[in-house]
């Protein structure tokens, strides 16, 4: 800095004369060069560790700040939660904070664990008796039957991710080519768009008994590959995920760019061409859309359908612990809300990877 | 006489929500084989709905028009279109976009190998080989517009439909694409219908210049033959009386017969 100033006020001072100032020019270029030189090897002698310095340095940076930042939101909330928790009383004792939900994820590991040990010693004992019969008698009939122990937390979590996965593949079934027509037929939009807006928002507890009854109804089988119960949340959940997709493949499929279909009908492209070529690579971004709306919906739905039916999944958990009434249960159906919530963002980030391997456009930046 | 491409009294009605409206009213225009067709005319004037009713992307309200011979009632490889806006599609190389048009074309007379080397050939036409395997938004604007020629010329088109193919393009570039369109025009003798606002371009290029009067009810105002030799060469063309003159005539019609109708009003 000082450096600096003397070069301005020497140069300040010789200013007048005009061959002078030629000099003086040459000599600011010296000084300027030892400066920089000073100020490298400044550097070099109070060396602070620099981001950009390292390769892909930068990145690393971002990735540690939000890193940071979703760790401190997440540290803020939990003491906001226990603080909030302690001073909040229920019947069944005190609202759980962090702490007790953790005792309780223990917990329900253990239960899981020991309900394993138990569906495996009762194998092992049913298969030991049927040896022993067989030495007995070789033509003794032998009876294999199914483990019938409590589902635990787990087997829930399973269950509900089959239903909604099952649910969530038909309603895309329908949806993604009733999007496609009614998206390149003005006609069947029009006859349809009716149906849409009047359905769309119907909650799923108003289908649910009456895909409760149809499916008692219809569904009858000597040996179900399917529990009752299973088909009724799966076509609960269809029904109310839908939407979404239809409406945004219908979007999707009407806003292809003119001049593209103008040079698919030159082209003379048949429609089964025009739909994989033209039409669904543009439509692709709305239909993730779509899709991404419809499973966040229907994994919403799932849970509720389940509580109100009494289908397995988590839902069921969920009412079985309120009403078993213990001072475990708020701990345990904390348990299952964060889960939901946490297997609901999982969902939605397993839609946007797929979307990243389908889509053409590798450019925009999905969120 | 016959033209090969004939217009005849072709007049169009649009239904817009302010009731109807006459763009084009009685247009007729004959087409040899092999001409170089430019149309020219003030913004709106209803260029554009002329090469779509040739392309048979809009169908004419009356009259008609005949290729070869047949009707046109529909849009057909026969008749490709080079849009403005290289109308590219992004997902494709720009090797699969001509392949598109080639594989619907030549689906029953070519052997997959024939195609490829005609998919080439076609781009080597239009100096894009080497960007072959890129996708449209890796290439510039100049090539883009070059791919879209070569996606219509390798479907062998009667008549090769242009609407304003250089209008987005900076001058240099579109000098390099009118040279390049003049060498396949000379090489393979197809007949072109351009839509131009470049009066230096039409008459660079054309055999004969369509002027068309303002809409609505617009129609076919004069025609200018332009008799250059060929090849022209720009350079050599720019001090040309024949050149001048041409260039002078167009520009009387379009500044001085036909204001543009924004300017009227003003
Ligand atoms: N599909 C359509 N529906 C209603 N009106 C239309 C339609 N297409 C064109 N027009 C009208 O017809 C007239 C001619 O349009 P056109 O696009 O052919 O003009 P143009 O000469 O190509 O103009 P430009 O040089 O700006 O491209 C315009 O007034 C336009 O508003
Ligand atoms: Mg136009």
């Amino acid at each position: 800095m000082r450096l600096r100033t003397a070069i301005a006020s020497r140069a300040r001072s010789h200013s007048g004369e005009n061959p002078e100032a030629m000099k003086v020019k040459d000599e600011e270029k010296k000084m300027h060069s030892i400066i920089s030189r000073y100020a490298f090897i400044k550097r070099e002698q109070t060396w602070r560790f620099e981001w950009s310095d390292i390769p892909g340095g930068v990145a690393i940076a971002k990735a540690l700040r939000t890193w940071s930042l979703s760790i401190a939101g997440i540290l803020v909330f939990l003491l906001l939660w226990q603080a909030t928790a302690n001073s909040i009383d229920t019947s069944l004792g005190q609202f759980p904070g962090p702490v007790q939900v953790w005792t309780q994820v223990q917990n329900l590991a253990d239960e899981h664990q020991r309900e394993n040990e138990r569906r495996v010693e009762f194998f092992e004992r049913q298969e030991t008796r049927n040896a022993e019969l067989l030495a007995q008698d070789p033509n003794a009939e032998i009876r294999v039957r199914p483990y019938t122990g409590r589902p635990t937390f787990l087997d829930q979590i399973q269950t509900s991710l089959m239903t909604v996965g099952f649910g969530f593949a038909i309603a895309m079934l329908i949806a993604i080519p009733l999007g496609i027509l009614c998206g390149l037929s003005e006609t069947l939009y029009s006859a349809v768009n009716p149906i849409i807006q009047l359905f769309k928002p119907v909650s799923p507890l108003a289908w649910l008994p009456l895909v409760t009854m149809v499916v008692s109804a219809l569904y009858v089988s000597e040996s179900p590959m399917f529990e009752k119960s299973f088909i009724t949340s799966a076509i609960t959940v269809a029904l109310c995920c839908l939407w979404p997709t239809v409406i945004n493949t219908t979007v999707g499929v009407a806003s292809v760019d003119k001049d593209l279909i103008n040079v698919s009908r030159v082209i003379c492209l048949p429609t089964h061409m025009h739909i994989r070529k033209i039409v669904l690579p543009s439509a692709i971004p709305l239909i993730f859309t779509g899709m991404r709306l419809s499973l966040a919906t229907g994994w919403m739905v799932l849970i509720a359908a389940e509580m109100l039916a009494q289908n397995p999944g988590l839902g069921k958990f969920i009412w079985d612990e309120f009403q078993n009434g213990s001072s475990d249960s708020l701990g345990r159906i904390m348990v299952a809300v964060l889960v939901i919530g946490f297997i609901g963002l999982i969902l939605d980030k397993l839609m946007l990877a797929l979307q990243r391997r389908v889509s053409w456009d590798k450019q925009t930046v999905l969120r | 006489m016959q033209g090969y491409l004939e217009i005849s009294k072709v007049g169009i009605e649009f239904n817009t929500e302010s009731g109807n409206f006459r763009a084009l009213q009685d247009v007729n225009l004959k087409v040899e084989k092999g001409e170089f067709i430019s149309l020219i005319g003030h913004s709106g004037c209803g260029k554009s709905t002329v090469l779509n009713i040739l392309a048979g992307l809009y169908q004419a309200t009356e009259g008609g028009v005949i290729l070869d011979g047949k009707e046109v009632n529909a849009p057909s490889p026969d008749r490709a279109v080079v849009f403005q806006n290289h109308a590219l599609l992004p997902w494709l190389t720009v090797y699969e976009n001509v392949e598109l048009g080639v594989k619907q074309v030549f689906k029953d007379r070519k052997s997959k190998a024939e195609m490829a080397e005609w998919i080439d050939h076609n781009l080597a036409l239009v100096h894009i080989t080497h960007a072959k395997h890129k996708r449209p938004h890796e290439i510039s604007g100049g090539m883009k517009q070059r791919v879209g020629i070569a996606r219509c010329l390798a479907m062998q088109p009667k008549v090769l439909l242009m609407d304003e193919p250089f209008g987005a393009l900076d001058a240099l570039t579109r000098a390099h694409l009118q040279d390049s369109v003049m060498e396949i025009h000379a090489q393979l003798g197809t007949t072109v219908v351009m839509i131009t606002h470049d009066v230096d371009e039409a008459v660079l290029l054309s055999d004969r210049i369509v002027m068309m009067s303002n809409g609505p009810a617009a129609t076919i105002g004069e025609i200018l033959s332009v008799t250059l030799p060929r090849p022209r060469n720009r350079l050599a063309l720019a001090e040309d009386p024949d050149f001048v003159h041409a260039r002078q005539q167009v520009l009387q019609f379009l500044y001085d017969k036909h204001k543009f109708p924004g300017a009227k009003a003003a």
